[in-house]
């Protein structure tokens, strides 16, 4: 009887330790997969974070040089060369900053008259800088061929400087112009503008209308 | 002519080259960070170009996968099925998943931005004393209520022009509102130069200070309305300092 009571509080002592032991094993069980899954949540959220809107390349500026003729009124046509940097604000409207330099020519009398001189070399030089707001007006396709490629006619509009006769001028401009793009980071420019300033370099204060042809190309980036 | 204006276009031919650089090892950079997405709208349109004057050629189905390349305005360029690619505007991928099934985060500028913006850049024209002025003007925000700033003024008067430049700084007391009204210090410097027809052109160099009140208005998307008065002071060499007024408006963007 003794030997059979401790073989069954043996066994029952047996039973428990492992009962216990499997539960504690359950647990270390439990806990690792906890872990890992602890670890599962936080990891892939960080990676995802990073691919956002914010890190798609945006590619809104413009930027390009151009050369052509500049009618400087009084003193002939005569050949410009420039820079210009457009920040595209939507798919319509666009900031340009343009520069460009060029040399007077002589006016008539100056030619007629044989030697005689209105300006010196220096106050010849004609700098304008500007500073406009583009209105696309058309988006569409220009065809080459069989092949179509994308185009804008915009019209411009800004303010200004130009610099002529060693004198400051504030400067209105507006203007046509055509954006051929062959590729999207490639485009080619032609435009034409009127600048518009008070001049007096010819004794009285008048209005010129300075007429600009010019052609050029510009990346986006 | 001299060699001036041929120096000149080498230098510019060698910063497209330099920017023509920088673009290539952009658009490298990006090739590791295409974002790819499913399309959950029954369908999306797909244009030739970056505006919705542009024909649409092919339409994306619900639960195609596209990888968005990267965006002109509010336009993202993207390739779908059989490497077609076209441009889509933002609000077509507004609805989009990215492929571990999460909402993507395509969302307008709007007055949000406006008021967390950290950047502004921006064009003011107007009157300084009777002088036609233009000013280009950057800000960094430090904080919501407070500003940096660095502008350039070409101010270009009947007798003669001034170039300024100069840094100050801004208080925003309501940046959450749409017209936020702002109070500015600031000092520079500015350089007066006489017409060229005048007898005695001498260029003058002066340190000066301004104060200025104004008003940012939000318009819509990026576009801020300026409008500000200017104090400034002028420090002459002569006995007496000069007092200008300025009156300007403008358009900004913000970033």
């Amino acid at each position: 009887m003794e030997s059979r009571h401790c073989r069954l509080f043996l066994k029952g002592t047996y039973n428990t330790l492992i009962a216990l032991m499997m539960l504690s094993m359950a647990d270390i069980h439990a806990a690792e997969p906890l872990e890992r899954k602890a670890e599962q949540i936080i990891l892939p959220e960080l990676d995802r974070r990073e691919i956002k809107q914010a890190a798609i390349d945006t590619e809104d500026f413009e930027i390009g040089v151009f050369g052509g003729a500049l009618s400087i009124e009084d003193f002939g046509v005569n050949p410009v060369v420039g820079a210009r940097l457009a920040y595209h604000i939507s798919e319509d409207f666009f900031a340009e900053l343009s520069i460009g330099a060029t040399e007077a020519s002589e006016t008539s009398f100056e030619v007629l008259s044989g030697g005689l001189q209105l300006l010196t070399d220096d106050e010849r030089e004609y700098y304008y800088y500007n500073v406009s707001l583009g209105y696309n007006i058309f988006h569409g396709e220009s065809f080459f061929g069989q092949r179509a490629y994308n185009s804008d006619l915009y019209v411009i509009a800004g303010v200004g400087n130009t610099h002529f006769a060693d004198d400051d001028n504030f400067t209105w401009n507006f203007g046509v112009g055509y954006r051929f793009i062959p590729r999207d980071w490639f485009t080619i420019h032609v435009d034409v503008r009127d600048h518009i300033f008070n001049s007096d370099i010819l004794g009285a204060d008048k209005q010129t209308h300075n007429l600009e042809i010019h052609a050029g190309f510009t990346f986006f980036f | 002519m001299n060699s001036a204006p041929g120096e000149k276009i080498m230098r510019i031919f060698f910063f497209c080259l330099l920017v023509s650089q920088a673009i290539s090892s952009g658009l490298a950079q990006a090739k590791e960070t295409y974002l790819e997405v499913i399309v959950t709208d029954p369908f999306i349109e797909m244009h030739t170009g970056p505006a919705s004057g542009y024909p649409v050629f092919h339409v994306v189905e619900r639960g195609e996968k596209i990888t968005v390349l990267f965006s002109k305005t509010d336009w993202y360029k993207i390739r779908a099925k059989k490497n077609k690619e076209g441009w889509v505007h933002r609000n077509e991928l507004r609805q989009t998943l990215t492929l571990d099934g999460k909402k993507t985060d395509f969302r307008d500028v709007s007055i949000e931005g406006f008021k967390k913006r950290q950047w502004e850049l921006g064009l003011l024209s107007g009157d300084f004393e009777g002088a036609a002025s233009m000013t280009l003007y950057g800000t960094y925000y430090l904080t919501p209520t407070l500003s940096t700033e660095l502008n350039a003024t070409h101010a270009i008067g009947n007798f003669s022009s001034s170039l300024m430049a100069n840094v100050r700084v801004a208080a925003h007391p309501f940046p959450e509102w749409r017209v936020s009204p702002f109070f500015a210090l600031g000092a520079g410097y500015i350089q007066t130069s006489p017409d060229g027809t005048l007898v005695s052109p001498v260029d003058r160099d002066d340190p000066m200070a301004h104060m200025s009140l104004g008003t940012h208005i939000y318009l819509t998307k990026r576009f801020i309305l300026r409008l500000e008065y200017n104090n400034y002071k002028i420090f002459t060499s002569r006995n007496d300092n000069e007092e200008v007024e300025e009156w300007k408006a403008g358009i900004a963007v913000f970033f």
